[in-house]
């Protein structure tokens, strides 16, 4: 039987030194005592290990490492024992890190789900107290101290957490076990343990934390075991607002039955004398709108198909009231139902692009959509389109019809075959029919080409350069029967 | 009127946000104050600093900036038609107990919201004001989330996106026709736009812009909202739906649900009751097994008769027991998508068993150290040392299954 001594508890370098010359001496875990610092040994104690041979070495996998970082930290006495079992067993087992379910390997992996876990409840429990509320005045720093007891020794492991949120604030954080200082400048030091008696009393804003702690608490729906599953009691000593939880949960009961018996209350007399703005009305279904503004309002209330529900919002044609060129595409995408403009997606940039090319100033043309609301279905996280139905384009067709009624417009190019659906009211191929296709019902000459999406979709380049310069050429013939009409 | 004193506003104010779920304060450009020259941090994780007796985290100071409300929502206690206190902080006060809580370790920030006082844009000026003076004047780099009054401008919108780390909107209801009654001041429309601006605002933020340059950050915690659940007649189906719709539409991070709860001074419009804490429970596990367990949403609802969740089983066990041919799995082979299926084990246990089963068969004794408890995946495994013969198609399984669900979860059951 040998004996190993560690200097504290956090002796990770000395356990290293000692479980590498253990496991090349050949030593088994069963034959190892493991002690910390001067407390006088039990009666197996044995001999130190002996000296490993010179030269001879092996490697230790960087998770045992690790691992060991984390249960070093544990406050189990055989947390050693269980280290070197590990770094033991693994010289035929080389794959036992990886074997989560083996009996040791998930006993380690307990022990460093119960030190992350103090780890963070330290960052969540530590309550500091302002012990220089002069500060000012005296020139001082601003200095705050706690008084913590964690299950588990992560004082060091997780004083990184403070540093980085108070900054030039200085601060301690006073446990039995060590102390951490802060001095908001940089200098991060330690010092032995302390007992409670040493850590500063009462902060004045304990009073505030209470009332909000009591405040935000919903006695309706009052659950003490599953608080103190997450606030377990343990930690209730150091925290300024347990002292009022006894008394929350009594009262909740009493609270909860008085709030669901209580007859509902007449309204409060404020309720006449303040100025409601109630939302607008819906316009009745068939009014005509008089004006631009007046559709763009109109259509938000637009129950004309079902395709409002699952949409942003409807979007309306845009630009100048009386624009003589009129560019109809098929229905929002995904950027412009959440925009609210028409062609604000990645077809839109398609369509700029091609109208600069074409000589056409897009500002000077009215462009819009054949339907108003966006269709499409959900694919896992996304919205993508789908194409609408007839009955959806012949319901949206009364408000293009409102919208060419007036702008009238002296050319309307039709983007794809929805447009050319809503437009010319049957529907068309595009590519048979692209270019003029004739006088339009209720005015205008129309025209058609393809929907700037379409160019998207072409997969090989040269045939999509290809059609993009025909569409370019679309939109500058189109643009140049305006001089003619 | 006599002039409140902070503790009394805070009082009233904090108890004015307490029917909002959120309280998260995960997520979040990470960044810190190691420089000096600021105060606060985000981790990215979050941190719960408290649990008040109803078991729920207290993670940041969630107050109203003012429960004065020209609003009159059925389900709110700051309608304004309720006789309730009101009050108001100043942007100083709110600051300023920002500040004193996050110093002393209380809090992570701030998440403040607000009744509409005068108009909608005025509301949301005020509520971007708060977390630009403690950003700008204080250095300020703890989190904040800030409520989106629907109906805000854009630019307002936009505005808030800069200095928040979260965003949300509440969309209330979630049947549309509902909130038209219990809420008729809101319109259904002005939620959607204002969730269409943020989405597009954190989309803007993750690119960067034409010149080369980064974008401004721009609410790196995502948005999120909150249904009112029980308050009208929408059924669970309906409203997994309607989430499933948000979540796609808007890319939200969480949807919360919140069982609507009884308040004092109730209204007239509304039943008084306890609230539903199973329901809103059952929702969030269904919630998660679309999102993380690669469960469709019509799986989900063949399990749900009249388009309610059992109250009984969780809605994971309610489908296995419901598909009993698609059982029992063998852990040894199946993929990882089917071990998702299996009732009992999370996606940390099937991540464990995954990592074992290429190095060793997996046993039953595997199973209960992956998933710490053996109860419900006993009847739809076979393992290596393990086969459950009748016990799949048992007909006494559904009820057995449900006692043991009901000692597994203590947490939410009914209270009294």
């Amino acid at each position: 039987m040998y004996g190993v001594r560690l200097q504290d508890p956090l002796d990770l370098a000395g356990w290293r030194r000692a479980a590498r010359a253990l496991r090349l001496g050949g030593v088994a875990p069963e034959q190892v005592a493991w002690r910390v610092g001067d407390a006088s040994g039990g009666l197996f104690d044995g001999p130190p290990p002996p000296e490993p041979p010179s030269g001879a070495g092996f490697s230790a996998p960087r998770e045992l490492l690790d691992l060991a970082a984390d249960l070093v930290c544990h406050r189990s006495d055989d947390r050693f024992d269980l280290l070197y079992r590990l770094l033991w067993r693994l010289k035929d087992e080389p794959a036992l890190l990886r074997i989560t379910t083996d009996a040791d390997v998930a006993e380690a992996h307990l022990r460093r789900k119960a030190v992350q876990q103090a780890t963070h409840k330290m960052h969540a429990f530590v309550r500091f107290r302002l012990v220089n509320p002069a500060f000012e005045a005296a020139g001082e720093r601003e200095t705050y101290v706690a008084w913590f007891e964690p299950p588990h020794r992560v004082l060091t492991r997780g004083i990184d957490y403070f540093v980085k949120r108070m900054g030039r604030l200085a601060f301690s954080i006073l446990t039995p076990d060590a102390c951490a200082h802060w001095d908001g400048a940089g200098g991060l030091s330690f010092t032995p343990g302390l007992e409670r008696r040493e850590a500063p009393g009462e902060d004045e804003l304990e009073t505030y934390w209470r009332t909000y702690f009591a405040s935000v608490f919903n006695p309706a729906r009052v659950n003490p075991r599953l608080m103190t599953q997450h606030m377990p009691r343990r930690y209730w000593g150091n925290l300024p607002e347990a002292a009022v939880i006894p008394e929350l949960a009594a009262a909740a009961r009493g609270r909860t039955d008085a709030m669901v018996e209580a007859a509902p209350t007449p309204p409060s007399p404020r309720t006449g004398r303040v100025q409601v703005k109630r939302a607008p009305a819906p316009p009745p279904p068939d009014a005509a709108p008089a004006d631009l503004p007046e559709v763009a309002a109109a259509i938000q209330a637009c129950r004309r198909c079902d395709l409002w529900r699952h949409a942003t919002q409807g979007v309306p044609g845009e630009g100048p009231p009386q624009a003589p060129l009129m560019l109809v595409g098929e229905q929002p995408g995904d950027m412009e139902d959440l925009a609210g403009h028409p062609f604000v997606g990645p077809a839109g940039e398609v369509l700029n692009r091609a109208l600069a090319e074409a000589g056409v100033n897009r500002e000077e043309a009215y462009v819009t959509n054949a339907v108003k609301h966006f269709k499409h279905e959900l694919r896992g996280k996304r919205r993508l389109h789908s194409r609408p139905n007839g009955t959806e384009i012949e319901a949206c067709r009364w408000w293009l019809q409102t919208e060419r009624r007036l702008v009238r417009p002296k050319v309307i190019v039709a983007l794809g075959a929805t447009a050319a659906t809503a437009v010319f009211g049957r529907a068309l191929s595009v590519l048979k029919n692209r270019g003029v296709v004739g006088e339009v019902e209720g005015g205008g000459l129309g025209f058609l080409t393809v929907h700037p999406s379409y160019l998207l979709r072409i997969p090989e380049p040269g045939e999509k350069a290809r059609a993009y310069d025909a569409f370019v050429a679309d939109l500058a013939a189109a643009h140049a029967l305006l001089k003619a009409a | 009127m006599a002039t409140l004193t902070l503790r009394r506003k805070l009082e009233i104010l904090a108890d004015a946000a307490k029917y909002d779920a959120s309280c998260a304060s995960s997520g979040g450009r990470k960044r810190d104050s190691r420089d000096g020259q600021g105060i606060g941090a985000i981790n990215g994780m979050g941190v719960c600093h408290a649990y008040t007796p109803d078991g729920r985290c207290v993670s940041l100071l969630k107050i109203l900036l003012t429960n004065f409300c020209v609003f009159d929502c059925a389900y709110c206690i700051n309608r304004l038609s309720s006789n309730v206190e009101r009050a108001r902080f100043s942007v100083e006060e709110v600051v300023r107990l920002t500040l004193d809580f996050y110093k002393r370790n209380y809090i992570e920030g701030l998440f403040l919201s607000s009744g509409v006082i005068r108009s909608a844009d005025y509301t949301q000026e005020q509520l971007n004001l708060v977390a630009k003076t403690l950003r700008e004047t204080h250095g300020y780099r703890g989190y904040i989330h800030l409520k989106i009054v629907a109906g805000a401008s854009p630019e307002l919108a936009t505005e808030a996106g800069f200095y928040a780390d979260r965003l949300s909107v509440n969309v209330e209801l979630p049947d549309e026709t509902a909130l038209a009654r219990l809420a008729p001041e809101k319109t259904p429309g002005e939620i959607k736009r204002a969730m269409g601006v943020v989405r597009l605002g954190i989309e803007g933020g993750k690119g960067r812009s034409y010149t080369g340059k980064t974008a401004r950050v721009f609410a790196s915690a995502g948005q999120s909202t909150q249904m009112i659940v029980g308050a009208d007649a929408a059924t669970d189906t309906e409203i997994l739906a309607r989430s499933e719709s948000l979540y796609g539409s808007y890319g939200l991070k969480r949807v919360y649900y919140s069982a609507f709860s009884p308040i004092p001074d109730s209204s007239a419009a509304l039943p008084s009751e306890r609230p539903h804490l199973m329901r809103e429970h059952r929702l969030y596990q269904a919630d998660w097994l679309m999102r993380f367990y690669g469960f469709e949403r019509e799986e989900i609802a063949s399990a749900a008769p009249g388009g309610m969740l059992d109250p009984a089983l969780d809605p994971k066990l309610a489908w296995a027991l419901a598909n009993r041919d698609r059982f029992p799995v063998n852990v040894n082979r199946a993929d990882r998508e089917l071990l998702l299926r299996i009732p009992g084990l999370g996606v940390k246990a099937v991540n464990r068993l995954i990592g074992v089963r290429r190095h060793k068969r997996l046993t039953l004794e595997d199973l209960r150290r992956a998933s710490g408890g053996l109860k419900r995946v006993r009847p739809f495994v076979t393992t290596a040392d393990w086969s459950p013969g009748g016990l799949t198609d048992s007909e006494t399984l559904s009820a057995r299954l449900a006692g043991a669900a009901k000692a597994a979860e203590p947490h939410q059951l009914t209270l009294f």
